[in-house]
């Protein structure tokens, strides 16, 4: 029993950080309406940005925060300048662009700071409680810290601002609110430059216990997929609970089913499956009617 | 000029067109360019053939598939796995099967696995079928290492030289392509023509209408009687099958089936690429498409051979680039400039029959 609740707090430490990157897609799918490829990328950009900084003798709390705010510029620059272009095409053309900027991001990453392995520090002491038999790592008591903190936040700014007004104005109905007076590029940009200052956070979070090379978000990255369609591609709480699902159900697996040992990506997609076979919208997502 | 000589001019245009490109592509180029050229067209070819299957869902069904790089695989597989090993199953011992031999089994593989896929994929749409079918890019690689015993432990099937030269009945009747870079060109250059020809069929037949039906208007499509299960399905089939014919010929241009992570994502994304940069839903589109992703791969490696990590990074820039000026692909671009210059044309000609009052757009 003691090992089902090790894996279980595995799971949860895992599912944090797919949690944290489905957020980032999420706000961005809120706003833009895009499926973002490079979101995985840019955190990686991110993180590296970070990297830099703690290697320069910065302190880690302040060098997230330096990097957090870098990223969120440079998210809303993403969207003026790449994205803006091409807002009103078919899906498709979007759906090469972010794959444009994946490919691009990556390899700048590699060009600018090397494809060696980086080791970033963590900024909370590395423990271990055995209470029972039970792993309780601090990571992982962290990492739900850090998600509560980052849904308090989002949660503030979005239902308590009048720029979290005017940003569910806008995923709403975006012509509508420009009727009304809100300035939907600029809140486009902002989506985008939360959602890059999200995913800094999510790179933050994943790499001290990992490792940081060019290829460290791409598996995050899918997961995170998983759990944003688990959870509904429009609900921050659904990206959440999809995170938590997705993270707990595979460490599950690789612990108890022998059967699917090496091929444990499967459990996230089969869970897309199952639960897009009965919420075609997934579990909290808006579904949407069609007029005939 | 009456418009029936028009026609005939445009259909005697058209001919000798495709007629210089036959030539040139099936005799020309193989018999007077080296073996790296010949090598870059027929993985052109077969990226082509790739994404006309992808043309087929995507395109004209309107289904997004990140995940045609497991279906390359399959194919890929299958037809190695033929050629280099031995198989006894029910007493009959099958196996060392001649490339031609392989097509037909790769080629039912793939209809079936796509069809399988299909199934789950009635019920999710858009951007969700795009995740689930990237699931498949992702797994695909993880069952092949576990389930595929090749060379050396590995997943990776190498095949031995003798295994991928040209059979000695083509070789007898074309002596000047026996070279393995030509078997290879032509076969991948004749499979490139059925692909077309194919999909120009499936366009212009019942069952191509009703793809696009579908696509257009799902409820409207389905309340003139259009079986939308089987349509999709059968899209998904036929889609997987030109993929995994595609991953076939492969197997004669760089000699090994592989299931790299990278590599298997990195070809779902080159077809998706090929697809939309030539042109969606259009008959000749991927193929053009083929020849860009390969061209432009290699100029960005050539272009910057010092720092091979920045050509991803061109690459890249290049297609959002692309996206820009040419958002609907090469072919659709090409339409608009032959609808620029007929009206610029039209323009010039003295206006006997102008309307008097101008017409509202």
């Amino acid at each position: 029993m003691a090992l089902f609740f090790t894996q279980l707090l595995t799971g949860i430490q895992n599912g944090a950080v797919y949690a944290s990157l489905a957020i980032a897609l999420v706000l961005i799918f809120r706003t833009t309406g895009i499926l973002n490829f490079a979101q995985g990328e840019m955190a990686l950009f991110s993180t590296y940005i970070l990297w830099k900084f703690t290697d320069a003798g910065l302190a880690v709390w302040l060098a997230i925060i330096v990097t957090m705010a870098i990223s969120f510029v440079g998210g809303a620059l993403i969207e003026r300048v790449v994205i803006r272009p091409v807002e009103r095409s078919s899906p498709l053309v979007i759906v090469i662009v972010t794959i444009g900027l994946f490919l691009a991001l990556n390899s700048l990453a590699q060009f600018f700071f090397g494809s060696g392995q980086r080791a970033l520090p963590s900024f909370w002491p590395h423990h271990i409680w055995r209470p029972g038999g039970v792993l309780i790592s601090s990571d992982t008591l962290a990492l739900v810290a850090v998600l509560a903190v980052e849904c308090l936040l989002l949660y503030l700014l979005l239902q308590r601002t009048k720029l979290g007004l005017a940003f569910r104005g806008v995923s709403g109905n975006a012509e509508s609110s420009r009727l009304l007076g809100v300035p939907v590029g600029r809140i486009l940009m902002v989506g985008w430059g939360l959602a890059a200052a999200v995913g800094a956070l999510a790179g933050a979070m994943a790499i001290p216990s990992k490792g940081l090379v060019p290829s460290s978000m791409q598996q995050i990255l899918v997961f995170a997929f998983a759990a944003a369609a688990i959870g509904g591609f429009d609900s921050v709480v659904g990206a959440v609970v999809g995170g938590m699902i997705v993270g707990v159900a595979d460490a599950l697996t690789i612990e108890y089913v022998n059967a699917l040992h090496g091929i444990d990506l499967i459990v996230p997609f089969g869970l897309i499956l199952l639960v897009l076979l009965f919420r075609p919208a997934g579990l909290f997502g808006t579904t949407r009617v069609e007029r005939v | 000029m009456t418009r029936s000589q028009q026609r005939v001019l445009g259909l005697a245009v058209s001919v000798a067109v495709v007629a210089v490109l036959m030539v040139w592509f099936g005799w020309i180029f193989p018999t007077n360019y080296n073996a790296t050229d010949t090598r870059l067209v027929a993985q052109a070819f077969y990226i082509g053939i790739a994404a006309m299957g992808l043309n087929i869902l995507t395109g004209y069904n309107g289904q997004v598939s990140i995940g045609h790089g497991a279906f390359f695989g399959v194919g890929a597989y299958t037809t190695a796995l033929l050629m280099d090993h031995e198989y006894t199953f029910l007493g009959v011992t099958y196996g060392h099967v001649s490339f031609l031999g392989t097509l037909l089994p790769s080629a039912i593989v793939c209809f079936v696995v796509g069809a399988l896929v299909g199934f789950p994929a009635l019920r999710v749409k858009g951007l969700y079928l795009a995740l689930v079918t990237l699931g498949l890019a992702v797994i695909f690689p993880d069952l092949a290492t576990r389930f595929v015993k090749g060379t050396g432990g590995t997943s990776l099937v190498a095949l031995k030289p003798y295994e991928v030269a040209p059979p000695t009945w083509f070789a007898d009747h074309f002596p000047s392509l026996s070279a393995q870079d030509q078997w290879a060109y032509t076969m991948c250059f004749f499979f490139a023509i059925v692909g077309v020809l194919g999909v120009w069929m499936i366009a212009r037949s019942r069952f191509g209408r009703s793809l696009i039906a579908v696509r257009d208007h799902e409820a409207a499509a389905s309340s003139v009687g259009i079986d939308l299960a089987r349509t999709k399905v059968l899209a998904f089939a036929l889609s997987a099958m030109y993929a995994g014919i595609a991953g076939s010929l492969s197997v004669l241009v760089v000699f090994n089936a592989s299931a790299d992570k990278i590599e298997v994502f990195q070809n779902s994304i080159e077809f998706l690429v090929a697809l939309v940069i030539g042109g969606t839903a259009t008959v000749i589109g991927p193929i053009i498409g083929g020849f860009a992703v390969v061209y432009i791969d290699k100029w960005a490696t050539d272009r910057f051979a010092s720092k091979p990590v920045v050509s991803p990074a061109i690459f890249g820039i290049t297609l959002i680039v692309l996206m820009y000026v040419l958002p609907d692909g090469a072919v659709g671009g090409a339409r608009r400039l032959f609808a620029w210059a007929r009206r610029t044309l039209r323009m010039r000609r003295p206006s006997t029959a102008a309307p008097a009052t101008p017409v509202s757009p």
